[in-house]
Parts: C-alpha cells; structure tokens; sequence
C-alpha cells in the first residue's frame, strides 16, 4: 500500500514538475485550442471536493447532495454569459487587476487581493484536510502526515520553478481524474450485477434518495443558498480567471467555456453512482469522504481491489496536487506582489504564507465534510467577486465607493460567518443554517450595497468608463481605441 | 426633348453633356462627374469605429446598442437556467409523486440531477455561444459599414 502513496504522489509532483520549466501564459498558450484549455480549466478546477467529497456527501445526506455538482458545473454557464469573453478581453490577469482596470482605484485592487487570498486559503484548508484522511484510509499514518505531504510537495515545486504548471500538464490531470474514476466504476457496477444487483433498503428508498427528506435540517433554505453559492461563485475562484488569459480573445474564451461544461459535466455523473454503491454497501462509514477509496476493497477485494485502489488513490492525490498548486501559484502572485513588495524574495515568503497558513487551519480547525468547506469558499467568492465582476462588466455607473463598499460588506459578512462556522458550531436550528450556508442573505446584501453606494456617490464613478467598456465588448478584430492599461507583470 | 428621346447607349453622355459648364466642342479632356448627394448618403464623413473612439453621441449609441443587445441574451439565458434550477426544489416540493416517480428504473430526482441536466447545460451554453457571435457580427457590420 505505501507503493501505492508513493506511486500517486510521484505522479503528482512530476506533474508538476514538468510544468514549471515554461512560462506558458506568455508564449504557447496562446495557440492552444479549446479542448486543451478547458481540459486544463477542468483539471485544476476538479479538486478533492468533487473527486471525493461529492460521492461522500451524497452517502450522507443524499440526492440534495446532487446539487453541488449541479451548481459546480452551471456556475460555469454564468460565467459564460455573464463574464468569460469581456474578462478575457479586459485583458487582466488576476482578479485584483480586474478591479483596477475596471475601477482605476489601488484602493480596490488591495481590498480584492486580501479577499483573494482569504479564498484561496479556505479552498486550500479541506484539500490538505482530505489529503490527511486518504493517507490515513491506504496507510493508516496520523491524519497530520497526509496534508503536511501535501504542502510541501507543492510549496517546494512551486519555489523552485516558480510559474505555474503548462496548460498540457494540467489538461492531463483532467483525463487522469477521469480515468481514475470511471474505469473503478466499470468493474464496480459489474461486481454490483453480478451480485444480483442489490437494491437500496426499504428505508432508504423512502427517505434518502427523496429530496428534501433525508439528512439535513431546513433542507429548503440549504439548497437554495448552495445553489447561489455554487453558482455565481465559480466565476469569482482565483485559480478560475487565470486560465482564461490563454485564450487567444474573447470568442475563445467563450467556446472554451462550452467545452469546459461538456468536460465537467461528463466528469460528475460518476460520483453520483458512488454515493448510490455506496449506500448501498458502505452504509457504516464514519467518515464518507473515503467512500471513493473504499468501495473497490469491498466490493472486489483480491488483487484486482487493490489495483482499482491504487488507481482511485492515483486520482486523488492528482486532484490534491493539481487543485492546490494552481490555488498557492494564484494566493502567492497576490500576496507578493500587492501585499509584500514584488519580486522572487517576496514570491518565496508569499508561497510559504499561501501554504502554510491552509495548513495549520486544516489540522486545528473542525474537521468538516470537504465539499462543505469548498462550498463555503464559494458562498465567500460568490458574495464578493460575483458582484464586483456583474456589476462591473454591465453597469457604468458602478462607482469606486460602491465597489468598495459591496466587497467589504459583502466578503466580510461571508468570511465572518465562514469562521464561526469552521472555528465553532455545530450550530443548531436556524442559526446553524444561515451560518452552514451563508449565500443565501450575503449574495443579495453584497448586490444590494454595491448598487445603493454607487448611486450615493456619482461622482466617484472612474472617469475611463466608456473607453473600458469599448475594451471590455467589443470583438478583437475591430479597430478601436481600448485604452492602454495592461496588467502590472509581476 | 432631344436628349430623352436619344437610344440608352447614348443618354449617360448625353446627361454629362448637359451638366458640362462648357459646349461640347470646347472640352479638351474628359472628367467624372458624380452626383454629391449619392455620395453623402453613402459614405458618412466618420466611420463609425471613429465615433466610438472619439466618444461622441452618436458612438455612445452604438455602443450601448451592444451592450443592451448582449445583456438582453445573457439575461434570458440567466431566466431559463433560474427557471429551471430554481424551479426544481419547489417541484419536488409541491408534488410528491414526482420526488419518488421513475423513469426507465431511476427516480425521477435522481435522473434529472445526475444526468439529464449536464446536456441541458451544454445545449444552453451553445445557443448562448452562437446567438452572443452573430451579435458582435453585426455590430461589427454596423460600425464598420462605408
């Protein structure tokens, strides 16, 4: 079994490694297609959230559970019409440089960096969590070893290189991801047919695969305010925007946005099945996050088990390793060069604090459900960025202040209740819910401020505004003035 | 009277004729003459990207024809897909039967959100791709016509 680890993890990190001798962003990228870059798109985005923790959920609490993918997967159609080609065309390069391009205002630009960051950290947390949990289900080894190894592997491929992975290494990630969930599944489903395919007990049938029955309290109210987070809160992920940048312009980031929902779309009809096999025979996991890792010892045993093990283990250091180092690469960019000074010395210290930070969070913090905690990073992003990126694409009046104002209010309404409900809790009744799931109440405070402020304050509307919105719609073959702002290089 | 009477071959130079300042016999070269008024109503004296550059009204107008035309489409497709994923919980809600019906052995809730809405997603994605192209194809035709 400890082959096993090693295996996985070397394939991981070379992955990684070969990335870091390119500079894609600046040379080849420009020419891939859009099946390489929304296979890229899909495999850093496809964290251990969706490679383990959906199927887990969906054991738990059931088909409500199905909503996460649901929303991971829409949240990607609005971001297509709402943000993918104008973002691209704006030319910025992260998030913060979005808001300065767009709001012409430092002020702006450093309030969205510390929101970046604080994203990214709870995005990272549950992947060293879960990291831990693998480790422990193949080796038994102490929860802590799994996200330290984790976090070193990834802090020390991204300070020796430096520069994120090549679009072709993370493409590759996706069809590994794939492969090491849907071939298991085969020989599952074969082992469950030739077991005279067993159904759900009679119980179960009656509550667990029903919606809004099973598991949760005010399971109304949660699956509204999921479906908000999930999706308005894809577009505002920091390792998201990035990628569209290797688009060649605006029409490209379109179609590569439709391909990434026909890849991400494919990827999540399998975890659904293993939540379903798994009800039916690992109904007594404590921790459901392994179910994915559990199901081929148990219902295949033998070598064959253990090779389907191997595989799905494989997988999920792949979605650890993938996710996590686009994540630091991103919170790192933002942390040097608008938080420290710029430059290599401040991108050494800044990948430290990117990684460090997640991690001690993951070994004090509670240990909840991985897709809960990636759900909170999107009700954050999803009360914060979504707004900011609406807003600022379609409405000119948008001013500085209200900017501003929706992101503080907005973010920190989020976070606050993110960190009571990590560090705290559990939380009953409908505290605990409003809490668990925050979007529902911060999304619209967050719209509702940046709206209000803005028409209070006309004055401070960016004085740019027509010429960026020429930059921002107008197709890239026109001859047009568009302004000469261009992302400070880091 | 002469002149119209003239055959079709003949009348164009005949016209010029007329218009010329001086006889016929007196001109020693030959100039295009082309009517003033056909030519304003082709060409306007801007083109319209320059409009646009110089941020006069009338590029403020088109401008803000793409901007309505493209939040138009992305604010329907934004309704269907509210529609349809806001729609889903209350249905399983108020009709009970529906939360434990089957289709082709799967419940339905369970056919629906594990399946059938992936494609969904896609079908929309791809109408709003196309419709969003021929938009911008024909602001570019608009602002770019001489």
């Amino acid at each position: 079994m400890l082959v096993v680890v090693v295996a996985a993890v070397l394939i991981g990190a070379f992955g990684i490694r070969f990335s870091r001798t390119t500079s894609d962003f600046y040379v080849a990228s420009r020419t891939v297609s859009p099946l390489w870059n929304a296979s890229a798109i899909g495999g850093e985005y496809l964290s251990a959230a969706s490679f383990l923790g959906v199927a887990g959920l969906v054991l738990s609490f059931g088909v409500d559970m199905l909503w996460l993918p649901v929303g991971w997967t829409g949240g990607y159609l609005v971001l297509l019409v709402l943000v993918s080609a104008p973002l691209r065309r704006s030319g910025a390069y992260t998030l913060p440089d979005f808001a300065e391009a767009r709001l012409e205002s430092m002020t702006v630009r450093r309030t969205a960096s510390v929101l970046v960051v604080l994203i990214g950290w709870l995005y990272l947390m549950p992947q060293f969590q879960s990291a831990g949990l693998v480790l422990r289900t193949i080796t038994g080894a102490p929860v802590w070893v799994g996200g330290l190894l984790v976090a070193v592997v990834v802090a020390v491929n991204v300070l020796s290189g430096g520069m994120r992975s090549i679009t072709f290494v993370q493409a590759f990630q996706y069809w590994l991801k794939l492969t090491a969930l849907a071939v298991p599944l085969v020989f599952l489903l074969m082992a469950w047919q030739s077991d005279g395919a067993p159904a759900l007990s009679a119980e179960d049938a009656a509550t667990w695969q029903v919606p809004l029955t099973g598991g949760r309290d005010y399971a109304l109210y949660s699956t509204y305010s999921l479906i908000l987070a999930t999706f308005l809160g894809t577009m505002g992920l920091p390792h998201v925007l990035v990628r569209f940048y290797t688009n060649p312009d605006g029409r490209a980031a379109r179609r590569t946005t439709l391909v990434v929902l026909s890849l991400l779309g494919a990827f999540y009809l399998l975890p659904a099945v293993y939540g379903w096999l798994g009800r039916i025979y690992a109904p007594d996991l404590v921790r459901t996050d392994t179910v994915v890792l559990t199901l081929p010892s148990r219902m295949i045993g033998g070598t064959l088990g253990d090779v389907l093990t191997a595989l799905v283990t494989a997988g999920a250091f792949a979605a650890f390793l993938s996710t996590s180092s686009g994540l630091t690469v991103s919170v790192a960019g933002v942390i040097a060069q608008d938080l420290l000074k710029g430059g290599v010395r401040s991108f050494r210290w800044a990948t430290l604090m990117a990684v460090v930070v997640p991690l001690a969070l993951a070994l004090w913090a509670r240990a909840l459900p991985v897709a809960d905690v990636v759900g909170l990073a999107f009700a954050v992003a999803a009360s914060s960025f979504c707004p900011l990126l609406v807003l600022g694409i379609w409405w000119r009046r948008l001013s500085t202040t209200g900017a501003l104002a929706g992101l503080l209010v907005g973010g920190g309404l989020a976070c606050a209740a993110v960190l009571v409900t990590i560090t705290g809790g559990p939380y009953e009744g409908v505290t605990g819910a409003l809490l668990a799931q925050p979007a529902a109440w911060t999304v619209p405070i967050a719209f509702a401020v940046m709206v209000a402020v803005s028409f209070l304050t006309p004055d401070r509307v960016p004085a740019g505004v027509a010429r960026t919105m020429v930059r921002l719609h107008t197709p890239e073959n026109l001859d047009l003035d568009r302004g000469d702002w261009r992302p400070r290089s880091s | 009277m002469s002149a119209r009477r003239a055959g079709e071959g003949a009348g164009a130079e005949q016209r010029q004729a007329r218009r010329s300042p001086l006889p016929r016999a007196e001109t020693p070269r030959r100039v295009p003459v082309t009517s003033p008024r056909t030519a304003a109503a082709r060409r306007p004296r801007y083109p319209a990207t320059r409009e646009i550059d110089e941020q006069t009204r009338v590029g403020e107008v088109y401008m803000r024809s793409l901007l309505r035309t493209q939040f138009r489409l992305a604010l329907f497709v934004c309704t269907v897909l509210a529609g349809v994923v806001g729609g889903l919980p209350v249905l399983f809600l108020l009709i009970p039967e529906l939360r434990e019906a089957d289709l082709l052995g799967v419940p339905v809730p369970w056919a629906v959100l594990a399946g059938l809405i992936y494609p969904g997603f896609v079908l929309g994605a791809w109408f709003y791709v196309r419709q969003a192209e021929r938009n911008e194809r024909h602001f570019a035709e608009l602002v770019e016509r001489r």
